[in-house]
């Protein structure tokens, strides 16, 4: 049975990291990212939508995609942490994490620069205040908060001077 | 001159070939049995290595420890990695280089001492000589073995440590996979353990029927008590996983016991000095006190095994692969030589972890399916609730005050669940599923860490003022029934909040500000450094009277009484619940490898000492642990963080010291001191919740 113009046989399809994608499999995004599609920076981090470690861009909102159905992502856009330096915002954060070597251990940060990225797509100059809000989903073990939130400020400013 | 005893690490694989390898044209390669835990100390050893070496840091190529290949290096524990592996690679280095310019010489009848080395390429008088390290390599004689006489280079001349350089690992690993958990197999199998919901439970029935019909892909595998859901397909073991009880019934089986033969405490004595007289009048008896605390790492345990041709190989994020593997081949009756453990990095490691459990498991099933690669994930759940729990612990301090308000007196003694049961401990497997698969693996008895290792529960418990009359003693509580072991700094976190609460307690009695009762019984100077420091940093004010829910808080240790000092000046305001404003931080870890990497390990060591301090306690009850996920187990979050200053005292003369642990302690004692401040109300037991101040609260006001 045919349902508009995205669904076959049931089956939703989506576009992930700019290629069309049918969804195949009825499990949530992040198992479908991971283990179908070979995304890995997608991390699994509760399943419960409780830590943020597997954050992605769901047409530019920044969500959790352990328990995401495959259902719902049809006609949608995807985007993970492997594609977000293609894009400028993305680039700068990735450079300004490095730079302020953000994070410990690494593990939630993917998730991490996904919320960053939504939010500096949207605002140019956001305050601590709305940085530490956009991330607040999101845990860290390590206790490298600190160093992300500098990350995050420093890309803003990245991004906002004129050669950027 | 005193004579330096050989590195640990040297004593047990003394030649030099076994560290270092040229035979990689253009590269060092190292091999070291520390693993990366997510601190970056393999960068830090790397650096140690480039420099020594006079190459470029992306040269060195640290191997993953790997028990067919690595020298035996114990755990990756302790905060000794940069100051007991590093000390052995720079040996390891220095005398590397002294042998290829020998061998420079010979060749070109140029002193050793003419030859200089610039990214492994010789010069004589700035002129190459068409020789480098890769050429000569062949004919140094790997076999020497590593002498301690060996003279690096001049600290003063270091290009690269002392340096921040960056952190390659964690931006490669940021957008693509690299931890354990993105490892895979062709043809391998999922598998999911379904844990005893408590310790020693048994296995009372299965409904297979039911499951399979549920779950037509999965299979269930069982021995013993330990029960595994395997299958091909990731997400419908996850499912089956997450709804096992409905399948799966569990009962506790009276017969079975924990540490059944040990006496109900194991007491220990660890200092007793009676210079004065002995107190009569006590000025204070306090009881402070943590609960279990969880890992909590943001990935939960993964593993992967293979067994093949008569060999097993395990792939695991433990902190010590050696005494894995020991373990590994008696739970499952194989020699130690036919297991191969290799270390892949994991989440962030604080401690023993449910990193080794995991490998068990997928070693288990391994064994079962022969020939087929297994993976094991552990759930969030299983995470925090299943794997070993850092120790509670109550810490009580008597003191006394003499006529002129100084400390006459002081007695503590610290009752603890036992710390540091690791694989192998007291010659037990410490491994959850190797009590599953027989009860009789469950440790008999325990013991505490040996005070030359730093202690376990007596870590830090001797406190590092000068007192006449100072006694310690230290008991474990043999039978707890639940699992316990290493988490970051082990005893120091609580007996340092102890200790300087009952000094905060007792200069308020003596009416002297805290800070300057604490110099009073300080000889250490580095230590009172640390602290005058601290205080400056913070612009303390022995006048400041805190209250109406603004307090300041003070607290300071040498983490084990030998390694870094550290002063933490906290500033908190209560409102419902505790909120820390802001943290100072005074350091001194002595010379420092990477400066920029200390002050991630100092400032991540304190924010997630202000998470155990404020919010964590895992919720025990019957001696059961409850399923835990981040909604009844929460842990700091960003809207949480202080703002922190960090300062270090940095003596280039004096040797590294690691930094990873130093914080816990001071930084509890400091919001701890500082909650105190704010209410007028001293608070002994942590966490700082809510709940704990309405409570104190109430009760204060009756």
């Amino acid at each position: 049975m045919t349902d508009g113009s995205h669904a076959m046989n049931g089956q939703p399809r989506c576009r992930i990291n700019g290629s069309d994608v049918v969804l195949a499999a009825d499990e949530p995004l992040l198992f479908t990212l991971r283990n179908r599609l070979g995304l890995k920076a997608v991390r699994f981090g509760c399943g419960l939508e409780q830590c943020g470690a597997c954050v992605v861009l769901i047409d530019g909102e920044a969500r959790p995609s352990c328990s995401l159905p495959a259902s719902a992502l049809d006609g949608r856009t995807v985007v993970t942490p492997e594609a977000i330096g293609r894009d400028r915002v993305g680039a700068a954060l990735l450079s300004a994490f490095e730079l302020e070597q953000a994070g410990q251990c690494g593990y939630c940060l993917a998730g991490i620069v996904m919320s960053a990225f939504a939010l500096l797509a949207r605002e140019t100059n956001p305050s601590r205040a709305r940085i530490i809000e956009a991330l607040d989903g999101h845990l860290c073990r390590c206790g490298a908060h600190t160093t992300i939130l500098r990350a995050v400020e420093r890309a803003a400013e990245m991004l906002g001077e004129p050669s950027a | 001159m005193t004579v330096t005893p050989l590195p640990k690490s040297l004593q047990d694989t003394p030649q030099l070939g076994s560290w270092i390898s040229f035979a990689s044209p253009g590269k060092v390669q190292v091999r070291t049995g520390k693993v990366e835990l997510g601190q970056g100390i393999l960068v830090a050893l790397a650096q140690i290595v480039a420099e020594e070496l006079e190459v470029a840091l992306e040269r060195v190529e640290i191997l993953p420890a790997d028990t067919l290949l690595s020298p035996n290096e114990g755990f990756t524990a302790g905060s000794q990695s940069v100051e007991v592996s590093g000390a052995a690679l720079r040996l390891v280095a220095a005398q590397s280089r002294q042998a290829l310019l020998r061998v420079a010489a010979t060749r070109t009848g140029h002193r050793p001492e003419e030859i200089s080395c610039h990214d492994g390429l010789l010069r004589v008088e700035g002129t190459d000589i068409g020789l480098d390290f890769w050429t000569l390599a062949p004919e140094v004689d790997w076999t020497q073995v590593v002498d301690v006489r060996t003279i690096g280079r001049d600290r003063r001349d270091y290009r690269l440590a002392g340096t921040s350089t960056r952190r390659g690992d964690v931006l490669q690993r940021l957008a693509s996979g690299g931890f354990i958990h993105d490892m895979a197999f062709e043809g391998m199998r999922h598998a999911r353990i379904v844990r005893q919901p408590f310790r020693l439970a048994r296995l009372a029935s299965i409904d297979r029927t039911g499951f399979s019909r549920r779950h037509p892909t999965v299979v269930i595998f069982q021995k013993g008590d330990f029960l595994a859901f395997v299958g091909a397909d990731e997400y419908a073991v996850h499912a089956a996983h997450d709804e096992a009880e409905v399948f799966v019934e569990w009962t506790p089986d009276p017969g079975r016991k924990c540490a059944a033969k040990a006496p109900a405490e194991m007491r220990k004595e660890v200092r007793k000095d009676h210079a004065g007289h002995r107190a009569t009048n006590s000025a204070i008896r306090a009881r402070y006190s943590r609960g279990y605390i969880a890992h909590g790492s943001i990935g939960p345990s993964c593993a992967l095994a293979h067994f093949v041709d008569g060999g097993l190989t395990v792939w695991s994020h433990s902190q010590g692969v050696f005494a894995l593997r020991d373990q590994i081949a008696a739970c499952l009756d194989l020699r130690p030589l036919r297991v191969r453990v290799i270390h892949v990095p994991g989440a962030g490691c604080y401690g023993h972890n449910g990193a080794d459990d995991a490998a068990l498991d997928a070693a288990i099933v391994a064994c079962e399916l022969k020939g087929t690669p297994v993976r094991v994930q552990w759930s969030r759940v299983d995470e925090l609730s299943r794997g070993p729990l850092g120790a509670a612990m109550a810490t009580e301090i008597e003191a006394a005050l003499g006529s002129d308000g100084s400390v006459s007196a002081w007695k503590l003694s610290v009752v603890s669940a036992p710390q540091a049961q690791r694989p192998g401990t007291g010659g037990y497997a410490n491994l959850s599923s190797a009590e599953a698969l027989d009860p009789g693996h469950a440790p008999r008895h325990v013991e505490d860490v040996p005070e030359l290792a730093g202690g376990g529960a007596s870590r830090n418990a001797t406190a590092i003022y000068d007192f006449p009359d100072h006694e310690v003693s230290v008991s474990l509580d043999t039978r707890s029934p639940i699992r316990t072991s290493s988490l970051r700094s082990l005893g120091a976190h609580l007996n340092v909040f102890a200790i300087e609460c009952a000094m905060d307690e007792l200069a308020g009695i003596a009416g002297i500000d805290p800070i300057a009762l604490r110099l009073r019984h300080l000889k250490d100077k580095r230590c009172r450094a640390v602290l005058n420091e601290v205080a400056a940093m913070s612009g303390w004010r022995p006048d400041d009277a805190g209250g109406e829910g603004r307090g300041r808080g003070v607290g300071v240790s040498r983490y084990k009484n030998k390694g870094a000092w550290l002063a933490a000046v906290a500033e908190v305001t209560v409102d419902e619940a505790v909120r820390v404003e802001r943290l100072w931080l005074c350091v001194d870890a002595g010379f420092l490898i990477n400066p920029q990497g200390a002050r991630a390990q100092i400032e991540g060591g304190a924010l997630q000492s202000a998470s155990w301090t404020l919010l964590e306690s895992v919720p025990v009850a019957d001696g059961r642990v409850p399923p835990l996920n981040w909604s009844n187990y929460p842990i700091l979050r960003f809207s949480d963080v202080p703002e922190v200053e960090t300062r270090f005292i940095v003596n280039e003369n004096e040797p590294p010291l690691g930094a990873g642990e130093a914080a816990q302690g001071p930084v509890a004692a400091a919001i701890g001191n500082a909650v105190s401040h704010a209410l007028g109300v001293r608070v002994r037991d942590l966490p700082l919740t809510r709940e704990r101040l309405m409570q104190l609260l109430v009760s204060d006001e009756r």
